[in-house]
């Protein structure tokens, strides 16, 4: 209330403010005529009275200020000071365009990165109370995250007492009908209570029944908003539709709400109920669930995996064979989501936030520069009344007015980098990283642009003080213009430009680690040749084709049409692309070697018989596939080189039969050939043990067609597709692509590239940075050095000796920024080990790169100060005293 | 010139309220009268007095009217209010506090 009365008061003074100043000017003035009256009573001369009362009434616009100050609002002082520092600025136009521009570039960086981090790592999950969700699958000797088979889930959904619910999900896919054709769509299958656990409410229809996952439940499926609006016209009346996907008709019961996300299935266009009634959801081995279940209120993710891990000990005793070693994993489900962005999200919001450190560092000694020169400004200003608190405010407001500056443009350049940044994900890696969909100007990003603004500005504000102790500000005064570079300042100036190499060096170190290992990455061997080939999925109806002679026929007239093509020199199917991910894998048993009933997991892998020489794989021993190999003779196999070292050390794999893990007869084949390791799984991932069947001996409906060409593999793709049609037009195709630009385009090397683009962006700015920072240090030091200089040169010094004096301080701070960075790099490069691939985090060349790459720009920096001080003229430098 | 004692810092506010306790005055009379009744040991200096003045009627603990003087010169009275004499009685109360316990620490400090 008080208050409230106090800026009322304050407001109508400020509204009235020459009222006001007139009020107190007659006031004053009738003091002094009553002062000089009474004196005058006390026996002085009018004229005596009259400067007496001046003498005691003292300064009277010092005075006049005093009251003002009282009651004026703060807010017209810091118009004023507001005014002055855009002045000052305008003046210093050339000084406040860098300082803004570092320091937007600076805040750019970090603004646009901090987004990424924000919508991946901090609210990845679009659902309600998204830190309950956990992700529940089995684990695996090979795989600490496996997949769960039916029967498991059954068991789990059955005993386990943590979750509220437990639900399921798995890949489908789907051939649906469009009017030019056949087109293979990726879907989801879920368990009747997936999206009731998930928290996703129906849009237009039902939810599914309870017991709608049961094999007997009829075949009905749900929309996403994207496929109910592009597939379906945004038709209401599709509820209740039927549509028939890979020739069998289900039923639409609904359509997703268009902020639906599921990031592990981001591609799938259609949500169909389990129906597990293929083989592999009659045994036990077969693993092709994950598990998402909500935690029971009060239950902890460690209580939950303590009792799946039970339950699945459990079941293991009452399933020795097909549970072997077959484990619990449960974890939060965001955490599964994001594990593969944070750690290069980390290292970027590292990166940026160096940088933003090296803007500020930058801006703050262009500022002691800056304040070096008005040091006379503020000894006049202190002298003539101002205080202390007036010149800090004044020092605030204008390191305010800079960072407000830098963050108007910051923030906008953010946007625009974050929209364009997002623009350079592909499509496809977009669909599995919905929760970017969220990125942009959000609260959380506003504020972290306020956090790092408010430490700028206190930064900007703090710098030019330190230089200015107020307790000797008359010294300004009376210190002269000529040169004398206060040597404190020197020193501290010194140690910023130092303190910018350092971290410029960090940042150089980071981003040639993460080049070479992107380097590294994409000349890893793969095991075959990825130039000149063309690869197309292949999707086939099992309604048109369910006998596998019916197959095995399709697959011979694919290749036996795409071969004609002009261009084509082979081509060859594969159940699943190399450099793809490890997968698909098979229990194996060799026969005649001990087993105690271990799961030995290797990749699986059906070929057709050209595909090891399309890909030009090198075979080591043994045969390739022929046409012979078909199911009317013994099955035959080929291994890989990581499993004849595994499992047949000291031995010919040659003639040795492998079954699976029980030895089913019908799965024994025979060892004819061993290739050496074609890369599978992605390209910094381990190359695992793998056998591959011939495709004639055991046909499928999905795969994809490689065919090597002479002429450039993009050029061919769409006649590769039209041969494809011509054999049958029913055959889905999709994913034309060329064998490198799957490579380069996979997620490891995508991000990896990012990675090493932006850190290695981030580099070049802060080397600039740093290496304007030294510039600014050395030349401010040699024109504050001109006399000495003089001096020297006049006693007989040469222009030698004054470049090495120069150049010599320059190498100090050098040296010891290099120093500094280097040590400091290598503990950093051990933080982000995790990313490099066949590179040590203590790489010698690149360190050595780094070296030689600052000391030349160190150097180039600092001749142009040195020949400015070579070039003095003695006679002149002295001559100015 | 011999330097006068300056005012207890805290109390040229309480000596205001004071002084206008009997009557409205001018800046001027304030100042005389505390002069006069301090037997010239207090010396309100002006560039206290207008600052504080102002203060005093930010707070609403004086009000302050244009009005003639004896001579007819146009001079501005301030006059307590009514919050004012209760902030006065405050003060008093304070002060009074203060000057006992700086009293008993005297002589606590004569007595050892």
């Amino acid at each position: 209330m008080n208050l409230l009365v106090r800026f009322a008061n304050r407001l109508s003074i400020l509204f009235r403010s020459r009222r006001f100043r007139s009020e107190l000017d007659e006031e004053m003035a009738f003091h002094r005529a009553e002062m000089e009256k009474e004196m005058i009573a006390g026996g002085m001369s009018p004229e005596e009275a009259h400067y007496a009362a001046m003498r005691q009434f003292g300064n009277n616009e010092k005075l006049r200020q005093q009251s003002h100050e009282v009651v004026v609002l703060r807010g017209e002082t810091v118009a004023q000071d507001l005014r002055f520092a855009l002045r000052q600025w305008a003046k210093n136009s050339g000084f406040a365009f860098t300082s803004i521009l570092i320091l937007s570039l600076g805040m750019c960086a970090s603004i646009s990165i901090f987004g990424f981090v924000d919508a991946a790592l901090i609210k990845p999950l679009p659902y309600p109370q998204p830190d309950r969700l956990a992700f529940v699958t089995e684990s695996a000797a090979m795989f600490p995250r496996a997949n769960i088979s039916y029967p498991d889930f059954l068991d789990w959904r059955k005993q386990n007492k943590a979750f509220s619910s437990l639900d399921v999900f798995r890949s489908e896919g789907f051939l649906f009908q469009t009017p030019s054709g056949a087109e293979p769509i990726e879907a989801a299958r879920v368990s009747d209570g997936f999206f009731h656990s998930l928290g996703i409410t129906p849009l237009l229809g039902r939810d599914f029944h309870k017991g709608e996952d049961l094999p007997e439940a009829p075949n009905t499926v749900m929309l996403t908003y994207a496929t109910w609006q592009n597939r379906f016209g945004g038709r209401p009346s599709v509820v209740g539709e039927s549509v028939s996907l890979s020739g069998v008709p289900y039923t639409i019961i609904d359509v997703l709400p268009a902020t639906f996300q599921f990031a592990p299935r981001g591609g799938a266009e259609f949500w169909a109920n389990l129906h597990p009634v293929d083989s592999c959801s009659k045994r036990r081995s077969c693993h092709d669930l994950d598990g998402i279940g909500r935690l029971k209120d009060g239950i902890s993710m460690d209580a939950a995996r303590a009792e799946m891990k039970g339950i699945a000990r459990q079941l293991e005793l009452q399933y020795p064979t097909d549970n072997r070693d077959q484990g619990a994993f449960v974890g939060p489900l965001a955490e599964i989501i994001v594990q593969d962005v944070r750690p290069i999200l980390l290292v970027l919001l590292s990166g940026a936030g160096l940088l933003l450190l090296i803007a500020c560092v930058n801006v703050s000694s262009l500022l002691l520069v800056r304040s070096e020169s008005r040091k006379r400004e503020i000894a006049v200003r202190s002298a003539l009344g101002a205080s202390r608190l007036r010149l800090i405010r004044q020092f605030t407001i204008e390191g305010v007015v800079l960072v407000v500056a830098g963050l108007v443009l910051g923030v906008l350049a953010a946007d625009l980098s974050m929209q364009l940044l997002t623009r350079l994900i592909t499509k496809d890696m977009m669909d599995y990283m919905p929760y970017l969909a969220g990125l942009g100007l959000n609260l959380h990003v506003w504020m972290f642009t306020f956090l790092i603004s408010g430490l700028s500005t206190v930064l900007f504000s703090i710098t030019p003080l330190l230089r200015l102790p107020l307790s000797h500000i008359k010294k300004g005064l009376v210190e002269n213009d000529r040169g004398h570079a206060g040597t404190a300042w020197r020193r501290f100036g010194a140690n910023l430009a130092a303190a910018e190499l350092a971290i410029a060096v960090v940042l150089l170190v980071g981003a040639g680690l993460l080049g070479k290992s992107f380097y590294r990455l994409l000349r890893v061997d793969i095991g075959f040749e990825p130039d000149h080939l063309a690869t197309v999925q292949l999707a086939v109806s099992d309604t048109a084709y369910p006998k596998d002679e019916q197959e095995e026929e399709l697959g011979r007239k694919i290749i036996d049409r795409v071969s004609r093509l002009p261009g084509v020199i082979s081509a060859g199917l594969t159940s699943k692309l190399p450099v793809s991910e490890n997968g698909n894998t098979w229990w194996i048993r060799v026969v005649g070697h001990p087993s105690n009933g271990e799961h030995n997991e290797v990749n699986y892998r059906e070929v057709s018989t050209a595909f090891f020489t399309t890909l030009h794989a090198k075979l080591l021993r043994g045969r390739y596939f022929t046409e012979a190999d078909d199911a009317s003779k013994p099955r035959v196999l080929i291994i890989n080189e990581a499993l004849a070292k595994k499992y047949f050390p000291g031995e010919d794999p040659l003639g040795h039969k492998i079954g699976n893990n029980t030895l089913t007869p019908d799965s024994i084949a025979e060892v004819v050939g061993i290739v050496s390791d074609v890369r599978d799984g992605s390209l910094d991932s381990e190359v695992w043990p793998a056998i591959y069947e011939p495709f004639n001996q055991s046909p499928d409906t999905y795969y994809s067609l490689v065919v090597r060409t002479s002429q450039s593999a993009g050029s061919i793709l769409p006649a590769l597709v039209a041969a494809v049609h011509q054999v049958d037009r029913g055959i889905g195709t999709k994913d034309y692509a060329t064998m490198r630009g799957k490579i380069n385009g996979s997620p490891t090397a995508y991000m990896h590239r990012s990675a090493a683009w932006l850190v290695g962006g981030f580099a070049a700015l802060a080397l600039l940075l740093g290496v304007v920072g030294l510039y600014g240090v050395i030349a401010y030091s040699v024109s504050g050095r001109t006399r000495e200089i003089g001096v020297r040169m006049a006693l007989g010094a040469q222009r030698g000796s004054v470049y090495s004096l120069v150049m010599r301080e320059a190498g100090w701070l050098t040296g010891i920024g290099l120093a500094i960075g280097l040590l400091s790099s290598v503990g950093a490069s051990l933080l982000i080990r995790n990313l490099l691939f066949g590179v040590r985090a203590w790489d010698e060349a690149t360190l050595g790169a780094v070296t030689v790459l600052l000391a030349l720009s160190s150097l180039a920096a600092s001749f142009f100060p040195a020949r400015r001080a070579a070039s003095v003229n003695p006679t002149d430098a002295l001559r100015a005293e | 010139m011999a330097k006068k004692p300056d005012l207890l810092p805290g109390t040229l506010d309480m000596l205001i309220l004071k002084t206008l306790t009997r009557a409205p005055l001018h800046g001027y009379g304030i100042a005389l009268s505390i002069k006069r009744l301090s037997d010239d040991v207090l010396t309100v200096e002006e560039g206290s007095l207008y600052p504080a003045l102002q203060r005093l009627l930010l707070q609403g603990w004086v009000k302050a009217d244009w009005k003639m003087t004896e001579t007819n010169r146009r001079a501005r009275f301030y006059r307590l209010t009514v919050v004012g004499r209760k902030q006065l009685g405050i003060e008093v109360s304070q002060f009074e506090q203060m000057i006992a316990a700086i009293g008993r620490v005297m002589r606590a400090a004569q007595e050892a």
